[in-house]
């Protein structure tokens, strides 16, 4: 019933029984299960979807939603002793789920090959990448070791490594992040197989490199008529790259449809909110992010019912009986019953409503105000004494003002996390004055620091480490109020740790949990706390929100924006997500190699932007909206980050600026203010 | 193809720098073993001379004594009497033995190959049973074949060596009535009866290191099973068996190594009861005479042989890193 509805939905025409068009896997009424010391857990439950020829399919969710589950049962690579699956999944014709181990084998990497997450991890460190692209040519092609070398450099120049040849013989840790995903897509493509599963392929890396790999792919995908399953969490890529889209929720379908429909005119309550809870770089900023509340449920004990409708503000009495996947108005189909009302517009998210308030600077006298600050880091190079200066951080300078929230981007490697570090005494700067309330802190003594070291904090980036496992959260919160002498008794202690839980949105009974009993989001409101309880005015969330999924990302944006409001707090806000520096900053850094290139208002940066890198910056970042998207031509940014041993003579960024001339090979540009309040650093303005 | 070859001779070149930097480096570890070695021996109470010349009960009169002291050179400055051995250690000359007054060199030579036969040995025993083992623990967790490994392993690091080497000898003896022969026949001499004699020893010796290095093969293996890369090898449809020894074993031997040279140092100088039960005269053994003896001069040369030894069997385990591991070649 459903899979019939769902082809006819996602196909609309006669289909052909070969070439583009034509269903290549069928997905049947998937089920994995997990056996962990906690009981069962179900990570998928009755996935049913296509995929055609030569199509590009997205699979959205967020963290356990079961979309990398999937994609890994279809590669049947799930852990053997603990994983058990039932349903079918029909490749070419066959089961896969019923194939002997051999034959399944046979498939891998021949027909179905799969590219991973973590370029940095995926491939092997020991083994030369020419053996590595080589393997599954001589497995599965039976080539002779010149023709297989042949191939790799031929496959090696298709995703566009240079010098391929000289290549071969090179070992991992020899390409950066970028150029090892390119080689994970050759390794993929080496047997031109009918269908690629890449999941997540471009989030551990750099926006200018995500655009690049996603264009190679689909571009390969077209010209090599091969099927690919995108597996990720950002809305962008699926908007940018996507023919149909799957939205996943707790281990169940929640919608599937193509990309303009799911986009346009959702028919799910979850992809609705999903959809406007994205901050977006189109969009402009005044109203506060929209949030689905609540948590994704636990799958050890799931609930009987419709999987979202504890979240779903439009729940009814039968939303606790499960809803099938139904054919929607829009050619797709939706696992809600009440999707009738949403396609006639009965059903609406209420609009938050509440507008941003109106951030204002407090005072014209900086808080904090960096100085010329440098950092060097001396490396050696190889066995030998030859040392080498890494120039991590060159000359930056920057005020923050009371009640501000300075963003600060760029990608890896752009020293931004350093100068957060350098603020936050972490790391000694090589040179420059790092002013706070009157106070140098590079100069300060250990008195002077201890006092003002208070009232600069720090949030993390991961939620995971960044907090003790063996203490609970009530300790944690509670450890920087005995240190300090916050607090004045034992009691009075207790009375501040609930009162901080509570300002970051926990409930008092959270103090006796340990950080592995909470989510992702909740840990970071614990951070949160922490941060809170040595009372500061200052705080340098580095990545604060990165490693969380949208909606929660949402909900922890807000609550640094509310907390802004009532406690009167600045924040550095350092991350590589320019929609989400765009929400919340006032003020906007952009980064590069070291140097500032750019600062301004957010509104005049996002508007118009000035310097070359921060324009081929937001043109790299997908918009999750499929039309304006698909009408945009891939304007790339080309190369890589520059080697730190071998820095560019002149501007920083003249190796990838589609600007540079002669003259920016040997000028190094000084920061300038090129409008009122906008400063560049480019001679080309 | 470009660039090719000068990658390579990079790598020697650099291989090459690095082993050169570490032999020089070995000269400052071996004057400090040196230093602690001389002047430890000093502190310790007790007198060669005394023991040489009383130690049966005989009465010697006191200036005999002071007479063989000053014929030994031990009536000299502390400082000069260490200058003088360090001197002649420069030169490979160890001194004589202040108890049989032949050369220290000598003395240790006659028993280091014995040592070094049986160390050989175990090694190779231990290595060829534990990789086996060892994987097919890690590849069969939880299942029997792993819990035979662990009882196996277990039994290997409780049972003493000498113990185990004391049931050969019985079991020998009471299935074949026969005994490996007592006297050392070089193996150039005599293959036959010089295996005869040591492949016992080698086996008893051999249990305890494999059961210490497949445990480590297992462990290790589990990990790197559970990494990335393993998971591209079998997306990428690699054949099982090519993916646990070209992919997975492969890094899972790089701690196993260290493991491995650890003990192959032990085993040079480390085998004194099991020297006794085999009737073996090895460096163990003479390590024991010496010690008894108070003869400084030999114990000194057997501490700087066996740290000499140690410090060799580090860097080539560092440079077998270097082989197994191209990250380690440039950083």
């Amino acid at each position: 019933m459903t899979i019939v509805e769902s082809r006819v939905g996602t196909q609309g025409q006669p289909r052909r029984d070969d070439g583009v068009g034509a269903v290549l896997l069928q997905v049947d009424d998937l089920h994995v299960q997990f056996e962990t010391s906690r009981g069962a857990i179900r990570a998928v439950e009755g996935v049913n979807f296509s995929v055609d020829r030569g199509e590009v399919v997205a699979i959205v969710g967020e963290s356990g939603s079961g979309k990398s589950v999937t994609a890994l049962s279809i590669m049947r690579l799930l852990p053997r002793l603990t994983g058990r699956t039932q349903g079918r999944i029909t490749f070419d014709g066959r089961n896969l789920l019923d194939l002997p181990d051999e034959e399944m084998r046979k498939l891998r990497g021949r027909d179905i090959s799969m590219i991973f997450q973590e370029p940095m991890t995926s491939l092997n460190p020991i083994l030369t990448i020419g053996l590595q692209i080589i393997e599954p040519l001589t497995i599965h092609l039976g080539m002779n070791e010149a023709q297989a070398k042949a191939r790799a450099v031929e496959l090696l120049q298709l995703v566009g490594i240079p010098d391929a040849a000289g290549r071969l013989d090179q070992y991992p840790h020899q390409f950066s992040g970028g150029m090892r995903q390119r080689v994970m897509i050759a390794i993929g493509l080496a047997c031109n197989p009918k269908l690629v599963i890449a999941d997540e392929p471009t989030t551990a890396l750099d926006v200018t490199i995500q655009a690049q790999i996603l264009e190679l792919m689909k571009d390969l995908s077209r010209k090599l008529n091969i099927a690919l399953i995108i597996i990720t969490h950002n809305l962008g890529v699926v908007a940018r790259y996507a023919d149909r889209v799957i939205v996943m929720y707790a281990a169940r379908v929640a919608e599937q449809g193509p990309a303009e429909a799911v986009f346009h005119r959702p028919r799910h309550p979850y992809t609705m909110g999903l959809l406007r809870s994205v901050p977006r770089l189109d969009r402009p900023r005044g109203t506060k992010l929209e949030t689905i509340e609540g948590l994704v449920p636990n799958l050890a004990h799931a609930t009987p019912g419709c999987r979202f409708a504890p979240r779903c503000p439009f729940r009814i009495d039968i939303c606790a009986t499960e809803p099938e996947l139904q054919l929607t108005d829009t050619g797709g189909t939706a696992r809600c019953h009440r999707h009738a009302e949403i396609a006639a517009g009965q059903i609406a998210w209420a609009r938050s409503g509440s507008e941003v308030p109106n951030a204002t600077v407090l005072s014209t006298q900086p808080l904090l105000s960096v100085r010329g600050l440098t950092k060097h880091f001396t490396v050696r190079t190889g066995f030998g004494a030859k040392k080498a200066t890494v120039r991590a951080v060159e000359n930056v300078n920057f005020d923050i003002y009371p009640g501000e929230t300075v963003g600060l981007v760029g990608e890896s490697g752009c020293g931004k996390t350093t100068v957060g570090r350098m603020i936050l005494h972490l790391e000694t700067p090589t040179d420059g004055e790092i002013t706070f309330e009157g106070t140098d802190l590079v100069e300060a003594s250990e008195a002077q620091l201890k006092a003002v070291r208070r009232k600069i904090q720090v949030i993390f980036q991961d939620p995971y480490s960044s907090l003790n496992p063996r203490m609970t959260v009530g300790q944690i919160i509670g450890e920087p109020l005995g240190v300090y002498k916050l607090a004045k008794s034992r009691s009075l202690a207790d009375q501040r740790v609930e009162e901080l839980l509570g300002q970051v949105g926990l409930r008092p009974e959270m103090t006796a949990r340990y950080p592995h009993q909470l989510s992702g989001g909740q840990r970071q409101r614990v951070g949160i706390a922490r941060a809170l309880a040595m009372e500061p005015s200052f705080i340098v969330c580095d990545e604060a929100v990165s490693a969380l999924d949208v909606s929660i990302q949402g909900q922890i944006i807000n609550l640094l924006e509310d907390l802004q409001q009532r406690l009167g707090l600045s924040y550095l806000f350092i991350a590589h997500d320019l929609a989400v520096v765009r929400h919340i900053s006032m003020r906007v850094i952009v980064m590069y190699f070291g140097r500032i290139m750019e600062v301004a208002d957010r509104d005049a940066l996002y508007r118009e932007a000035l310097h070359p890198y921060t324009k081929v910056l937001l043109d790299a970042a997908p918009i999750p909206d499929p039309t304006i998207e698909k009408s945009r031509a891939p304007r790339l940014i080309k190369g890589e980050l520059p080697s730190h041993l071998a820095p560019p003579t002149g501007c920083v960024f003249n190796t990838r600026c589609p600007m540079a001339s002669e003259e920016c090979r040997v000028t190094i540009p000084v920061l300038e203010e090129k409008r009122p309040g906008h400063f560049a650093a480019c001679i080309k303005i | 193809m470009r660039g090719r070859p000068s990658l390579r001779l990079e790598i020697k070149e650099t291989m090459l720098r690095y082993t050169i930097n570490r032999v020089l480096l070995m000269i400052p570890t071996l004057i400090g073993v040196a230093v602690l070695v001389f002047f430890f021996l000093r502190i310790v109470p007790g007198d060669i001379v005394e023991v040489k010349l009383r130690g049966d009960g005989g009465t010697v009169s006191q200036a005999t004594i002071e007479m063989e002291r000053k014929r030994l050179g031990l009536d000299r400055p502390l400082i000069t009497q260490f200058g003088e051995w360090m001197v002649g250690m420069a030169t490979l000359d160890l001194g004589k033995s202040m108890w049989t007054e032949r050369p220290v060199m000598q003395e240790i030579a006659g028993r280091l190959e014995l040592s070094l036969q049986v160390a050989i040995m175990a090694t190779i025993i231990a290595v060829l049973i534990a990789i086996p083992l060892g994987t097919m623990a890690a590849l069969y967790r939880d299942s029997w074949i792993d819990y035979l490994m662990r009882i196996i392993t277990i039994g290997g690091l409780s049972i003493p060596s000498f113990w185990l080497g004391m049931l050969i000898m019985l079991g020998l003896l009471s299935a074949f009535n026969w005994l490996p022969p007592i006297s050392y026949t070089p193996i150039y001499v005599d293959p036959v009866a010089n295996l005869t004699q040591l492949i016992w020893p080698a086996l008893a010796v051999g249990y305890r290191y494999c059961a210490v290095a497949a445990r480590m093969i297992r462990s290790s293996l589990l990990e790197v099973l559970n990494e990335d890369y393993i998971r591209t090898a079998r997306a990428k449809g690699v054949f099982e068996k090519l993916v646990i020894t070209r992919h997975a074993l492969r890094n899972a031997l790089l701690p196993a190594i260290t493991v491995i040279g650890l003990e192959f140092t032990f085993l040079i100088g480390g085998l004194v009861v099991t020297e006794q039960v085999f009737n073996l005269n090895g460096i163990g053994m003479l390590f024991v005479q010496s010690v008894s003896r108070n003869d400084f001069t030999l114990i000194q040369g057997m501490v700087m042989l066996i740290a000499a030894f140690y410090v060799f069997v580090n860097l080539a385990v560092d440079l077998l890193y270097a082989v197994f591991d191209p990250r380690i070649r440039y950083d």
